[in-house]
């Protein structure tokens, strides 16, 4: 028994000049909290409004709940999507816009939307253009979470609220999601905040999925070793640097795998100094890593980047 | 508290080990649920259940159907066992080596573990729990 609710093969996305998904192929199953994690522009909103029939694919397949989203009110009606920038109506209120929820979403909890308007002081009379960026945040959060939507997704859903929300934002959505499972997808920049809340990590850069993995598998999956260059040096040899960073005689690298008690042994007697690599830190570094990878010199550019190549000499 | 140094679930199967061997969790006492290692951690729920039934597989843990953990008899005893067999690994070594640094020597090094206040209190307490059990 498949427990995938989500399956998209080979998706690829353009607009005019820039290629925004460049063949996207994952899949998201039942009850888990995923973090779709990458920069500006790597294509997460994209990806998230294709899979909520929100946007249109250029080529590939999606399939959600089985079944073609676009038009399909049987699988819209199991998705809420909170874009970061939604918009609504001009003379709606933010108990318009919980009603208008209700409507929608069968499993819709108003006790729920109620608490949480005032647990985040939210003006449920003020209409909504009139309300500042975290309160505009706040109204997307609570229908997010009160929908109780079989699919959610929380695309940078923090911006504007302060850090007293944001930890009720996580706290609730914690608290909510134990007691009615459900696939939530929460793509963030802050990703320290919310990396212990996560299940399962995708990090998408310049239109591909570069790592896909269980977030307890990343955690570990990379150690920061610091001493002596030479004693560094000799240490990491075989290994693979993600990083390095040196000042004077002194040599800061970040290995990817783990060490053995046995290799940490070493390493101590050694006199390096060593420390664990954050789920952040390792972001930047795969990111990094990825584009200096897809920028730098490669011997056979056609073999290495076959879509820009192709997309290049048709235009 | 939880850190970026390993996987989470084994940083909450070792925190029930600690509270294990301190007393804390007695023998036959419930531990909390998952949700409640979830929600006091900040952590995701799948990862504190993978932590808590790493100690069940283990023997540590067993669950009563419909009324949750509790620490299985004798865990304590065994607990303490391995955690003596890593002692000279994980804090005598180190200890030495930052010693030899240092150029404090063995007797030296002996003095200051005698002279640590707790150290008579603490193995008298251990020993009369282990008589106990």
């Amino acid at each position: 028994m498949s427990t995938s609710i989500v399956q998209v093969m080979d998706l690829r996305r353009r607009y005019r000049d820039v290629q925004a998904l460049d063949g996207v192929s994952l899949s998201l199953e039942r009850d888990k909290i995923y973090g779709l994690l990458g920069r500006n522009g790597a294509g997460k909103t994209t990806l998230m409004s294709i899979l909520t029939a929100q946007g249109f694919a250029s080529s590939g397949s999606v399939s959600v709940f089985g079944e073609h989203p676009y038009e399909n009110e049987k699988v819209l009606s199991r998705i809420c999507f909170i874009r970061e920038s939604q918009k609504y109506p001009d003379d709606f209120k933010p108990v318009h816009a919980f009603k208008a929820a209700a409507l929608f979403y069968k499993n819709w909890d108003n006790a729920l939307a109620l608490q949480l308007a005032k647990e985040f002081q939210l003006p449920m009379k003020r209409r909504i253009k009139k309300l500042s960026r975290g309160q505009l945040s706040a109204v997307g959060v609570i229908i997010g979470l009160a929908s109780r939507a079989e699919l959610t997704f929380f695309d940078e859903p923090y911006l504007g609220l302060d850090a007293v929300a944001r930890q009720l934002f996580y706290d609730r959505l914690l608290a909510d999601y134990t007691e009615f499972p459900r696939t939530i997808v929460l793509s963030s920049h802050l990703i320290d905040e919310v990396a212990n809340l996560l299940e399962h990590v995708i990090i998408i850069d310049k239109g591909r999925i570069i790592l896909d993995d269980d977030a307890e598998n990343i955690r570990g999956s990379a150690i920061n070793i610091a001493g002596t260059s030479a004693r560094v040096e000799s240490f990491a040899a075989g290994r693979s640097v993600l990083h390095r960073e040196s000042i004077g005689a002194l040599l800061s690298l970040t290995l990817e795998g783990s060490l053995t008690a046995a290799e940490r042994r070493e390493a101590q007697e050694l006199g390096l100094e060593l420390g664990p690599v954050s789920l952040q830190q390792l972001v930047i570094r795969k990111t990094l890593d990825a584009e200096a990878a897809l920028d730098g010199p490669s011997p056979d550019p056609v073999e290495a980047n076959p879509k820009i190549t192709r997309t290049g000499a048709s235009r | 508290m939880i850190d970026d140094s390993k996987p989470i679930f084994l940083q909450i199967a070792e925190m029930i080990e600690n509270d294990i061997v301190d007393g804390a969790l007695g023998e036959e006492t419930q531990v909390p649920s998952t949700n409640e290692f979830a929600a006091f951690h900040r952590i995701n729920p799948a990862t504190a259940a993978k932590g808590v039934n790493r100690l069940v597989d283990d023997g540590i843990l067993y669950k009563k159907r419909g009324i949750g953990m509790f620490v299985a008899t004798g865990s304590r005893a065994v607990l303490m066992g391995r955690r003596r067999e890593d002692f000279y690994e994980q804090f005598v070594r180190p200890l030495a080596s930052e010693a030899r640094k240092l150029g404090i020597d063995g007797v030296a090094l002996a003095e200051m573990l005698a002279r640590d206040p707790g150290a008579g209190e603490e193995n008298t307490r251990a020993n009369a729990k282990e008589g106990a059990l």
